[in-house]
């Protein structure tokens, strides 16, 4: 099973662990519903979406409210820690959520201590954090968007706010930025890089890249990145193999977006509905060309 | 000077001290560093927000360096507003500089700047907020509700309402974005 760990933008929403659905264009955990509008309740609807196509178990997910004071997320890792030895996830996804240090080796230490290990997926906060704690080797797989991606390669950042201006240059410097960060010691076991061309690579480098259907207007909408990683998360959770997944992933972000006929303005609540008809094609195509 | 006046040119020759006459603030969290910043920046203060040296990170960390010789004054003004420092502590090596530059995109219609890992993109008709992307910690979202949908001059700035290193890139993008349509 999925589990995905994130926040709420809503101060008064209660530490919650439990299945994921979607009712009516919110997310539903435990009765309690939230707004899709971009963060972990974008990340969760996407996913939601992938495993209802694909016939799996809903995602279990462990949210709380915080609206950046960070003690929402305190509490969850506290809670995280004790209830994370009970469960038995195939993939967890770590999102936004306040980056702290100390908690982060509280919760690496409760992983490893998990057999089998889960598959490790951090984005955003936590992504901040592993990085800045010197463990991004932990995961499996950061999703960093070209600015996040700058941040890792830039070894002396603890955060993508400090990131030094010469590697905050244009995309076409993703190559030399992922094998900085791997260098560094500061990429997960795979990237999966989110951007006006999507990359995905590892230790030896760019594996593959992405850029088809090109809408320019996707970088603009908060949320995009959300569900990729929401997509991804679902597919390597449903048996995918991580590299398959990783293409997949962002040949249907890609295309669900297309689908919505974006411009800049347009909401990543107007994008998720087409996920489904975007994964049915993209596996089309691939059953065909496998024919 | 606007709140980001510490991005200018002309400070950036100083932002690595080694002359032992500034110092650095600790607080207790984010919120209370831009209060902070706040009021010793309306008191006449020449301060910068800076990042915290690795011995005392935590994660989402800023600190403000102030001069030294200013200690005794700066505390009791923080205690009087009742934000008082964790810590005064001289500088005794360079402290991690913000963020300075920026990306500009023009879609035509619609204009992106991006901070460090955020954007904001705004209706160039309206001057509305279409949308706000990027980010990691937990206010970013919030942000994007109280932000998105409101004009740019009526909108809340992200240091008033924000809490983390997200936030104040936000407030970076959100500050050039009205020099470049609300200042022509």
């Amino acid at each position: 099973m999925l589990a995905v760990v994130g926040t709420v933008p809503d101060p008064k929403f209660p530490l919650l662990g439990g299945k994921v659905t979607l009712e009516d264009g919110d997310i539903c955990i435990q009765g309690r519903r939230a707004a899709i509008r971009r963060g972990t309740p974008a990340l969760l609807a996407a996913a939601v979406k992938v495993v209802e196509a694909l016939g799996r178990e809903e995602p279990f997910g462990y949210l709380i409210g915080d609206v950046g004071s960070g003690d929402g997320s305190q509490k969850l890792y506290q809670y995280l820690v004790r209830d994370l030895r009970q469960k038995n996830f195939h993939t967890i996804v770590f999102h936004y959520l306040q980056p702290h240090i100390g908690w982060h080796s509280r919760i690496q230490s409760a992983i490893e201590k998990l057999t089998p290990k889960p598959i490790l997926i951090a984005d955003a906060g936590f992504m901040y954090v592993a990085k800045m704690s010197g463990r991004s080797s932990a995961y499996d797989l950061f999703t960093p968007d070209m600015g996040e991606l700058a941040f890792l390669a830039d070894e002396l950042a603890p955060h993508p706010f400090y990131t030094r201006g010469f590697l905050l240059h244009e995309e076409n410097r993703a190559p030399d930025l992922i094998a900085r960060a791997y260098q560094h010691g500061n990429a997960a076991r795979y990237l999966l890089v989110k951007g006006r061309k999507d990359y995905f690579a590892d230790r030896d480098g760019v594996q593959a890249i992405i850029d088809h259907p090109m809408e320019e207007a996707l970088e603009a909408i908060g949320g995009t990145g959300d569900t990729l990683t929401g997509i991804i998360a679902a597919l390597i959770s449903s048996g995918i193999e991580l590299p398959q997944a990783a293409i997949l992933s962002a040949r249907v972000n890609r295309l669900a977006g297309s689908y919505a006929h974006p411009s800049p303005g347009t909401q990543v609540s107007e994008i998720i509905p087409h996920i489904p008809k975007a994964l049915e094609d993209i596996l089309k195509e691939r059953r065909e060309l496998l024919q | 000077m606007g709140t980001f006046g510490f991005l200018k040119k002309k400070s950036e020759d100083s932002a690595e001290n080694h002359n032992g006459d500034r110092g650095f603030l600790v607080f207790e969290n984010t919120s209370e560093v831009i209060q902070a910043e706040n009021l010793l920046k309306k008191k006449g203060w020449e301060i910068r927000v800076m990042g915290p040296p690795p011995e005392i990170r935590t994660g989402c960390d800023l600190v403000i360096e102030f001069p030294l010789i200013e200690e005794l004054k700066i505390t009791k003004t923080l205690q009087e507003a009742g934000i008082p420092p964790l810590q005064t502590v001289p500088v005794s090596s360079p402290l991690l500089k913000p963020v300075d530059l920026f990306q500009i995109k023009d879609f035509g219609k619609y204009l992106m700047v991006q901070a460090a890992n955020m954007k904001l993109t705004v209706d160039k008709e309206s001057l509305t907020i279409v949308n706000i992307s990027g980010g990691g910690c937990p206010d970013v979202p919030y942000l994007a509700e109280q932000m998105v949908g409101k004009v740019l001059s009526q909108a809340p700035s992200p240091l008033e309402i924000g809490h983390t290193l997200c936030g104040y890139a936000l407030q970076l993008a959100y500050e050039e974005m009205k020099r470049r349509c609300l200042q022509s």
